[in-house]
């Protein structure tokens, strides 16, 4: 690894006053090794330090973020709405009481995120904000289209583990588990920047598929810090589930993941429902087909099965990927059931 | 206790309890006296706590990647970023001028693959790289740091070739060709014998036919039933740990080596010969080890470079493997094709049995299928067919019951299907076909811990989540390596210490040498100094192909007893005794009346030297061995073992899960069951694994392994492990001082064909290649959607 200066922030603006570059900007080259004098932020480290062992990304100054507090607190205001600070760790957030109480599908998104050693590290902000896991993209010798190059290689050759949906000229699935969850309950993101201050973009916007910039995942300007995630006050009658699906259930990256946050009358009808799969396309990928056929409709074995066939319509298996299509369809029906049984 | 001969002895013979009774043997004079059974011993057969436990738990056990010595350098290597190249230019002038590099070498060490022969009419090519991940050149720096940045400076300049990393590719006519001229041998042999006269077409070299017998043709015809199938096996690599580590330490005066090895007295004769040294001018030492499964077996290209830059650099050189490189190029078991064809009567007689396999080891050879098919089953026509096929791809080294493990997965499927064809139960097929007494022991308790009586019909279960149970069976042979030697030593203070070269590759072998002294000398297992792992004591065996407790225990028992024999001849005088009258006994040196005694102390303070010792070596096995072929040799009867496996299979998604395992063992005479236990437990993990998650995945467009790493390569975890129980048998067969055998790569075989056996057991489908994942799962379900290609 290459030598690189540590520095610490005390506050938000000073972090914003240091120059930096988003991690996806400091990647991208012409071909041969990145720019070695970028400035980057650091959360808890675990994506930033794996790149950097590959080889894939050189610093020369790394901001630390660790050093402030305020960062690294949840706080509800009155209407309810939870305000997580970026610098929140999975396990803060998978132990959360109000978010276990309320946000059942978020706590387990976390709390099954990775491994009990790095959820006790990792931040929310940093788990938003990774990169992909694609091995053709984490390969020092596959130039591909996501850093600068101009093959995405996962199309011909090794896509197991790839997109089934959205793969528009890449075929990564977005890492995280938590933005799965986030996203089906509507969350936003807080985006400070040293002159402008404050920008508030829902989650759903910010990530960036393929077709709309192809070398980064979201809409992170250089500069920019996520602050805080904003999670929208509980509605009533509102349940959620989450399932996950790895080829291990230890620290393994899942093959399918699925969010179901739905709100019924009283009269058992669901009112709204949002259905959001992870690991299936470079973004979270909101099932909007499976949203439609539950409104209107009790939550019953027809339902979900309903629902799970309209979530997998229009999936575009890979040579090597169609086993997920069936995960995907099994666990959007079980997610779907599992909301009947938790709060 | 010390009775001298005559030579003709009576040991305990067969399986105690069920059928436990005596053998005659003719034994070489000074051979310790017979043993009794386990039950009737102080410390041999008990469970024993680790020698090196607390150390290993507290970290303070020195591992190679441990050593640190006095101004020693970092090595890393340059390798081929192409999976085939010529290698045009070389040039290390940049990479000599970073500040801290003491040495940087060009690396042409190519042992471990196949040897070529020059093809006719060609001139002697330039160095051509033949996988991603080939060495060609090294470089010694002060820091770490230093020889990374080092080794961007290395401009080596390729000219790209065609290559085929893809099995069925390389085998067809006009595929891009691995070797230019004719291979011939070289790379590991466990898989198959690397024969001379093999026939070489393109990429495929075979079929070797050699251990067939009789006419498997006439035999399928005379089935009554006749069951076929191909089965196909992935590549695993042995994600050892402790990644291969070495500290090379040149000196004018000679060359220590500080290894993670399984062998220390093989790298040494391999090292002495590479460099041109004596024997005696070349040290090996390991203390620690975190694994080795047959990948660190040799010294290898990596060792020779870490030893060319000490000389080169004149200072002690570190080497560690990183992550990447253990899986690109450490060794790997090799991917198999298996067709299979078995036939058999009404009775379940087996009248043929065809197996026609091809596979890869990468560059080298040995991707066969061992000799399971050939040796478990009474089968009178046997016809094999197998072909090595090279693929630009790291090199295949021996792993855990190399051959074996891929040959069982297929063979015993196919034994679980002639038995449902049959409406016969696969325990009472199997009673009916295998010569094994031990086995046929291992099924009946194994049956019963397990409750295979409560085995339904195929995809019985009408949920999602099906289970279901399944078993198969281990062939390993009793494995014995003869260059294998130790020295007792009795101290004037009563101290004694053992020392032998042989290592601990983590199996505990040091424990139970401290057992088997104990219970000669008639004191305890920590009064015993154990100093192994270091080629300046008398040669030890290798840790490879289950033999080290069956090679080191005899002579370490011989040993001991020889040794006491001389404290006999000391103390006799002042015990006013025979010294053939004196026994060994809780610490004390007593008449055989118990009417005068001293304590082990006092009496070696008696001697008139500081020390006295004998050295032994292992002796032939009672009776003679079964096969040998130089030091290695087999015991006249193979070791058993059973599995049961019970799954449960999520057919909507395609996830199985292990949820039980028993596992029925022998290994001769059990010396410590907790540490055999704790083989078991490694050996169905390992085949957990391998049925369910590992596969090295190739890039079949660049050459890349995109998996190497633990994150991609998936190995069971915490939450991937089954419950496993293991039925020990006690196996006694009068065949040495110490009539044990070994545990290791038995214990890893039948685990993958149980598990396959149990998942057509729960979905009634059977499943024809590993590992088995969700994509197989679903596909062999036939629950992928249309039109959609198969994994």
């Amino acid at each position: 690894m290459k030598r690189f200066e540590l520095i610490s922030a005390a506050d938000v603006p000073a972090a914003a006053q240091a120059r930096s570059v988003t991690v996806a900007d400091a990647m991208r080259t012409k071909g041969g090794r990145p720019a070695t004098d970028a400035v980057v932020l650091k959360a808890g480290g675990i994506d930033l330090l794996d790149l950097m062992k590959e080889g894939l990304l050189e610093p020369g100054r790394i901001v630390n973020l660790r050093d402030i507090p305020e960062l690294a607190r949840i706080s509800e205001e009155p209407d309810g709405t939870l305000r997580i600070g970026s610098m929140v760790t999975l396990a803060q957030l998978a132990a959360d009481p109000a978010v276990r109480a309320r946000h059942a599908a978020l706590a387990d998104a976390a709390g099954r995120s990775a491994s009990p050693q790095i959820r006790h590290v990792a931040t929310i902000g940093g788990n938003l904000l990774q990169r992909p896991r694609c091995w053709y993209f984490r390969s020092l010798h596959h130039h591909c289209a996501r850093k600068g190059g101009t093959t995405c290689f996962a199309f011909a050759g090794e896509n197991q583990h790839h997109a089934i949906f959205g793969h528009d000229g890449c075929a990564i699935v977005h890492p995280s588990t938590a933005a799965t969850a986030l996203v089906a309950f509507n969350a936003s993101v807080e985006l400070f920047a040293a002159k402008r201050g404050t920008r508030v973009v829902a989650l759903e916007k910010f990530f960036l598929g393929p077709s709309q910039d192809l070398s980064r995942e979201n809409d992170l300007k250089s500069g920019e810090i996520l602050t805080a995630v904003v999670l929208p006050p509980a509605r009533p009658g509102m349940r959620s589930a989450h399932l996950r699906q790895g080829e291990l259930e230890s620290f393994d990256w899942p093959i399918a993941d699925v969010a179901v946050v739905i709100e019924v009358e009283p009269n058992g009808v669901c009112r709204r429902a949002s259905v959001v799969l992870g690991a299936a396309a470079p973004v979270p990928y909101r099932a909007k087909g499976a949203e439609a056929a539950l409104v209107g409709k009790r939550i019953s074995e027809d339902a979900a099965r309903g629902a799970a066939v309209a979530a997998i319509a229009g999936a575009a298996p890979l040579g090597k990927n169609a086993y997920k299509v069936p995960v995907f369809e099994a666990l959007v029906r079980r997610a779907i059931l599992d909301t009947a049984r938790t709060a | 206790m010390a009775r001298e001969d005559p030579q003709l002895r009576k040991y305990p013979s067969g399986i105690d309890p069920a059928a436990l009774g005596e053998v005659e043997r003719n034994v070489p004079a000074g051979e310790a006296p017979p043993l009794a059974p386990n039950a009737d011993l102080a410390w041999i057969g008990k469970s024993v706590a680790r020698i090196n436990g607390r150390a290993k738990v507290t970290g303070a056990a020195r591992f190679t990647v441990d050593v640190k010595l006095p101004g020693m350098l970092h090595a890393r290597l340059a390798r081929s970023p192409y999976p085939h190249a010529r290698l045009a230019s070389l040039d290390l002038s940049m990479a000599r001028l970073h500040p801290g590099v003491r040495a940087a070498l060009p690396i042409n060490e190519t042992v471990g693959r196949a040897v070529e022969t020059a093809a006719e009419g060609k001139p002697p090519s330039t160095r051509r790289v033949l996988y991603v991940g080939d060495i060609v050149a090294g470089v010694a720096a002060a820091t770490p740091e230093a020889a990374q940045e080092a080794l961007r400076l290395v401009r080596a300049e390729y000219e790209p070739l065609p290559f085929v990393t893809d099995l069925e590719t390389a085998r067809v006519d006009g595929a891009p060709q691995v070797f230019d001229g004719r291979v011939r041998g070289g790379g590991f042999t466990d898989g198959m014998a690397a024969a001379a006269g093999i026939a070489q077409r393109g990429n495929v070299r075979g079929p070797n036919t050699s251990g067939s017998r009789g006419d498997a043709i006439a035999g399928l015809a005379q089935a009554d039933v006749v069951v076929e199938g191909e089965f196909r096996t992935q590549v695993q690599t042995h994600c050892c740990l402790e990644t291969h580590a070495v500290v090379a330490d040149w000196r004018a005066d000679g060359l220590t080596v500080y290894m993670s090895t399984q062998y220390t007295a093989g790298v040494r004769s391999e090292l002495a010969h590479a460099f041109g040294l004596p024997l005696s001018a070349v040290r090996v030492v390991v203390d620690a080890m975190g694994g080795g499964f047959g990948s660190k077996s040799g010294a290898g290209n990596y060792v020779r470079a870490a030893v060319a830059l000490s000389r080169e650099a004149r200072a002690p050189v570190r080497l560690v493997l990183d992550r990447r490189e253990e899986h690109l190029d450490s060794g790997n078991r090799p991917a198999t094709v298996q067709r299979l064809r078995v036939g058999a009567r009404r009775d379940g007689t087996l009248t043929a049995i065809a197996l026609d396999t091809y596979g890869t080891a990468g560059v080298t050879l040995g991707a066969g299928v061992g000799n399971f098919a050939q040796s478990i089953y009474d089968c009178a026509n046997f016809a094999i067919a197998q072909s090595d096929v090279f693929i630009n791809a790291g090199p295949a080294s021996a792993m855990r019951a190399p051959g074996n493990v891929q040959g069982a997965y297929a063979l015993e499927q196919m034994i679980d299907e002639l038995a449902e064809k049959l409406s016969m139960d696969p325990l009472a097929l199997r009673d009916r076909i295998d010569p094994s007494a031990v086995r046929r022991e291992e099924r009946r308790a194994g049956a019963e811990r397990f409750g295979w009586s409560r085995r339904r019909a195929p995809g019985f279960d009408s949920g999602p989540v099906k289970r279901g149970i399944g078993m198969a069976q281990s062939y390993w042979g009793a494995n014995v390596h003869t260059n294998a030697s130790c020295e007792v030593r009795i101290l004037r203070d009563g101290s004694v210490e053992l020392l032998s070269s042989v290592q601990d590759i983590g199996t505990g072998i040091g424990t139970v040498l401290a057992q088997v002294v104990a219970e000669e000398l008639g004191l305890r297992p920590e009064e015993i100094a154990i100093r192994i792992g270091d080629t300046d004591f008398p040669a030890g065996p290798p840790s490879y192909g289950s033999l080290t407790t069956a090679s080191i225990t005899p002579p370490a028992r011989n040993a001991a007893h020889r040794a006491l024999r001389k404290l006999f001849d000391a103390v006799a005088p002042a015990l006013d005794a025979a010294p053939e009258s004196l026994v060994a006994r809780a610490g004390r040196i007593a008449t055989a009346d118990n009417a005068r005694s001293v304590s082990f102390r006092e009496a070696a303070a008696h001697l008139r030297t500081e020390s006295i010792g004998a050295v032994a070596s292992r002796s032939d096995d009672y009776g003679g061995f079964g096969r040998k072929m130089g030091d290695m040799a087999s015991a006249k009867s193979a070791l058993g073992g059973v599995q049961f496996a019970q799954v449960a299979v999520d057919v909507e998604t395609g996830i199985v899960r292990v949820e039980r395992i028993v596992a029925a063992q022998d290994c001769g005479r059990p010396m410590n069951p907790r540490q055999i236990e704790s083989q078991v437990h490694g050996g169905v993990l390992m085949g957990v694994s391998y049925a369910l998650y590992e596969e090295r995945i190739l890039d079949r467009h660049t050459g890349h392994v995109l998996n190497a790493d633990l994150e991609h390569y998936k190995i069971a975890r915490s939450r991937e492990t089954p419950e496993i129980e293991m039925v020990l048998l006690e196996n006694y067969q009068g065949t040495s001082a110490t009539d044990a055998y070994g545990i290791a790569e038995p214990s890893n075989i039948a685990t993958a064909p149980a598990i396959a056996n149990a998942v057509y057991n729960a979905i009634g489908v059977r499943v024809h290649r590993l590992p088995m994942t969700p994509s197989t799962i679903l596909a062999a379900l036939g629950r992928m959607p249309a039109g959609s290609a198969l994994p």
